[in-house]
């Protein structure tokens, strides 16, 4: 299954609960800093391993992950944009 | 209208009742327990909130949430008990809801005993708890006085948005009068503006007495402050016997004022014209008034039952050029009208004391 | 970029302010608050809610929750929470309350609110610290624990033994529900999102009173890194609480 996250930078404090938790090691920490001053977490998935196994938003103290998964039944349109 | 005979703490909890009180929490203390015993019964008959809580403190904070939700709500106690309940107090005041209690004095400092007593003064009038901040206090000295004062302390808790003590002790919780009972009023209420009610259909609200910002926290002040304003401006409450014609005046509140009434009566009768002048509101006290019969009448004296408290009050009200002599009695003695009369012969016709302060020494 | 195809599977709940928290990095309250607010989403209570905060770092719980709130003395939430369920027993009432002002000055109001059955939720943090003031001890320190007014750990000859709330409380007939959950891993979050769920029910239910008391991270005042934070309460503090359902009538298994 594909999936993907998007992580609010401004919400998150690099707290690394994410980094540690991910089973495919697709999160690091960003170099860049939030306005708060913390360096967030970001998603580092060139190869697109990410499940969206919600491990991360689970334990994200922040609540600043939001989780994507490819929807497991298409659309008519959908399937013949894909076969294209 | 039926007058019936009725025990002072009864008859004001069957006021709240009738004014509306809609929860109560207490706990139990002499010389108040016979009001919380009464709601005990009559709330919950009527299908209201009858909470037992487990210390003062708790009654105060359940007194506290139900007043955040919206609910006319009173608890009631004596003296040690309202010490304790100081910390909800000034929460109270800081969070602008509106509540009613009831103090029914006793004999302290410490546990003290089960008498009756007035020496809750500066703690109900100077506010009681951290901060700046005052309950309205009302004071009355006859049971149907209290029962009038009781069942109109609801409106003005919510008018102010505060707290209305009704400042009584032993003698008026447990003497009996005839008293003319109020009507039932209709319970129930348009939403406030204010209260926790849910958040349907309208932004949630938030109740809290806290203002971490030093700025904010002094708006908060000061909005407390203009509305203590508008409370001195608009409820100053007392009542005045005999001072049209009198060279001295007599100064007590509650149950003490009673007293020396009949000791006024004595000295009139042998010939001393002696006023009495008897504050209802003790916060806000009325100083005004008190000023301008000083100007007729520039010699007082102040009776209480404690070491001189609204003393205190009197002294600010008339200033220096008055002589202004103090009797009380403390730990739970209630003076004797011929004490009183001792007093009022000591200071007539001219005075032989300058300030003089007699408290009785066992 | 996101494919088109790709379908929201989790977002922040509703019911939880849009605004970043004041606390600190790793600690657990922004999991608890999501897991209420997920709760009462889920339940559709958000409008008959009111919540009590309490003295602590959750103090300012309600800058989060999107919910009518009053803020209580400390200790005094149980008290309040009485006021309002007492006066609108049909509203969903809740305290969210950290285990220093649960079980050290607020003993007694939660002690007689548990007994007295009353219909409201108790949520309850247990990090084993005085967090808003800096890491103090707690009546749930644990012995030998280190904190900044134990300097030398706990010494339980003088400083006595920590509390363990549930055990006490769940042997009182009052209670309806009264569970120990954790949120040390993905998984006992899960089962303490259940256990939350299961509290509002039997509120919800009439069923009297119901408390969930969490095992939660104080990174900062552990002195730990976050993830050694989460270690810490499975190595540390689940051997002193266990986890495990304490009291359960009847009435609310019957709601599974």
């Amino acid at each position: 299954m594909r999936g993907t996250i998007r992580i609010d930078a401004n919400r998150c404090k690099g707290c690394e609960l994410c980094v540690g938790i991910c089973p495919k090691k697709v999160i690091g920490i960003a170099d860049t800093f939030t306005p708060k001053g913390y360096r967030p977490a970001i998603l580092v998935d060139p190869d697109g391993q990410c499940t969206g196994c919600l491990l991360c938003s689970t334990i994200c103290p922040d609540v600043a992950i939001t989780v994507y998964r490819e929807a497991v039944s298409r659309t008519p349109a959908q399937k013949h944009a894909a076969a294209a | 209208m039926n007058r019936e005979l009725w025990e002072g703490n009864q008859a004001i909890a069957e006021a709240a009742v009738r004014g509306g009180l809609e929860a109560y929490f207490g706990y139990p203390i002499t010389p108040q327990t016979e009001l919380l015993e009464y709601l005990s019964k009559r709330m919950p008959e009527l299908g209201r909130a009858f909470v037992q809580a487990e210390s003062e403190l708790a009654a105060i904070n359940m007194v506290y949430g139900a007043a955040t939700a919206g609910a006319r709500t009173m608890t009631s106690s004596s003296s040690p008990g309202v010490s304790l309940m100081q910390e909800g107090l000034s929460y109270i005041a800081g969070s602008e809801v509106p509540c009613v209690i009831v103090d029914m004095m006793r004999g302290g400092p410490g546990l003290g005993n089960i008498s009756p007593g007035q020496a809750d003064y500066n703690q109900l009038v100077r506010g009681g708890g951290h901060g700046d901040y005052h309950s309205l206090v009302l004071a009355p000295s006859t049971i149907q006085e209290a029962v009038t004062l009781t069942y109109n302390a609801f409106d003005l808790a919510e008018k102010y948005r505060g707290i209305v003590v009704i400042a009584a002790d032993g003698n008026i919780g447990q003497m009996m009068e005839p008293v003319v009972m109020p009507p039932m009023r209709q319970i129930g209420h348009a939403d406030r503006g204010w209260e926790l009610s849910g958040a349907a259909g309208r932004p949630r609200r938030i109740i809290s007495s806290i203002g971490l910002d030093p700025e904010v926290m002094e708006r908060i002040n000061a909005r407390l402050q203009a509305r203590y304003r508008e409370i001195e401006a608009n409820e100053v409450r007392f009542a005045e016997r005999q001072t049209e014609d009198a060279d001295l005046l007599v100064v007590a509140f509650g149950s003490a004022a009673r007293i020396a009434q009949t000791a006024i009566r004595e000295a009139r009768a042998r010939g001393i014209r002696v006023g009495l002048f008897r504050p209802i509101t003790l916060w806000p006290f009325p100083y005004q008034r008190l000023a301008e019969l000083a100007q007729r009448i520039p010699r007082l004296l102040v009776v209480e039952m404690n070491a001189g408290q609204m003393l205190n009050d009197v002294r600010l009200a008339v200033g220096p050029q008055a002589v202004v002599s103090f009797y009380g009695r403390t730990g739970g003695q209630v003076p004797m009208p011929e004490e009183i009369l001792a007093q009022i012969g000591g200071m007539a016709p001219t005075p032989s004391t300058n300030g003089a302060r007699a408290i009785a020494l066992l | 970029m996101l494919a088109e195809t790709m379908t929201v599977v989790y977002e922040r709940p509703e019911t939880l302010l849009p605004v970043v928290s004041h606390y600190c990095p790793g600690c657990s309250h922004g999991i608890i608050h999501r897991l209420v607010a997920e709760v009462i989403d889920e339940l559709g209570v958000r409008e008959q809610t009111i919540g009590v905060a309490s003295v602590g770092c959750s103090v300012f719980s309600y800058n989060y929750l999107d919910y009518d709130f009053a803020q209580a003395p400390h200790g005094r939430a149980p008290a309040m929470a009485t006021g309002i369920k007492r006066y609108r027993p049909n509203h969903v009432v809740f305290t969210y309350q950290g285990d220093g002002d649960l079980a050290s000055i607020g003993a007694a109001e939660i002690i007689h609110a548990a007994a007295r059955g009353e219909n409201i939720t108790v949520i309850f943090v247990n990090n084993a610290v005085f967090g808003m003031t800096g890491g103090q001890m707690a009546p749930t320190t644990l012995p030998h624990m280190k904190t900044t007014s134990s300097p030398q750990g706990r010494d339980v000859a003088t400083m006595g033994f920590p509390i363990r709330v549930s055990e006490m409380l769940a042997t009182l007939d009052g209670p309806a529900y009264i569970v120990r959950r954790a949120v040390s891993d993905p998984a006992t979050i899960n089962r303490t999102k259940k256990a939350i769920r299961t509290a509002f029910q039997a509120q919800l239910h009439g069923l009297g009173f119901s408390m969930v008391e969490i095992l939660a991270a104080c990174p900062i005042n552990w002195d730990m890194q976050p993830e050694d934070a989460l270690q810490h309460i499975k190595n540390a503090m689940i051997p002193y609480y266990p986890l495990g359902d304490y009291k359960v009538i009847d009435a609310v298994k019957a709601l599974a």
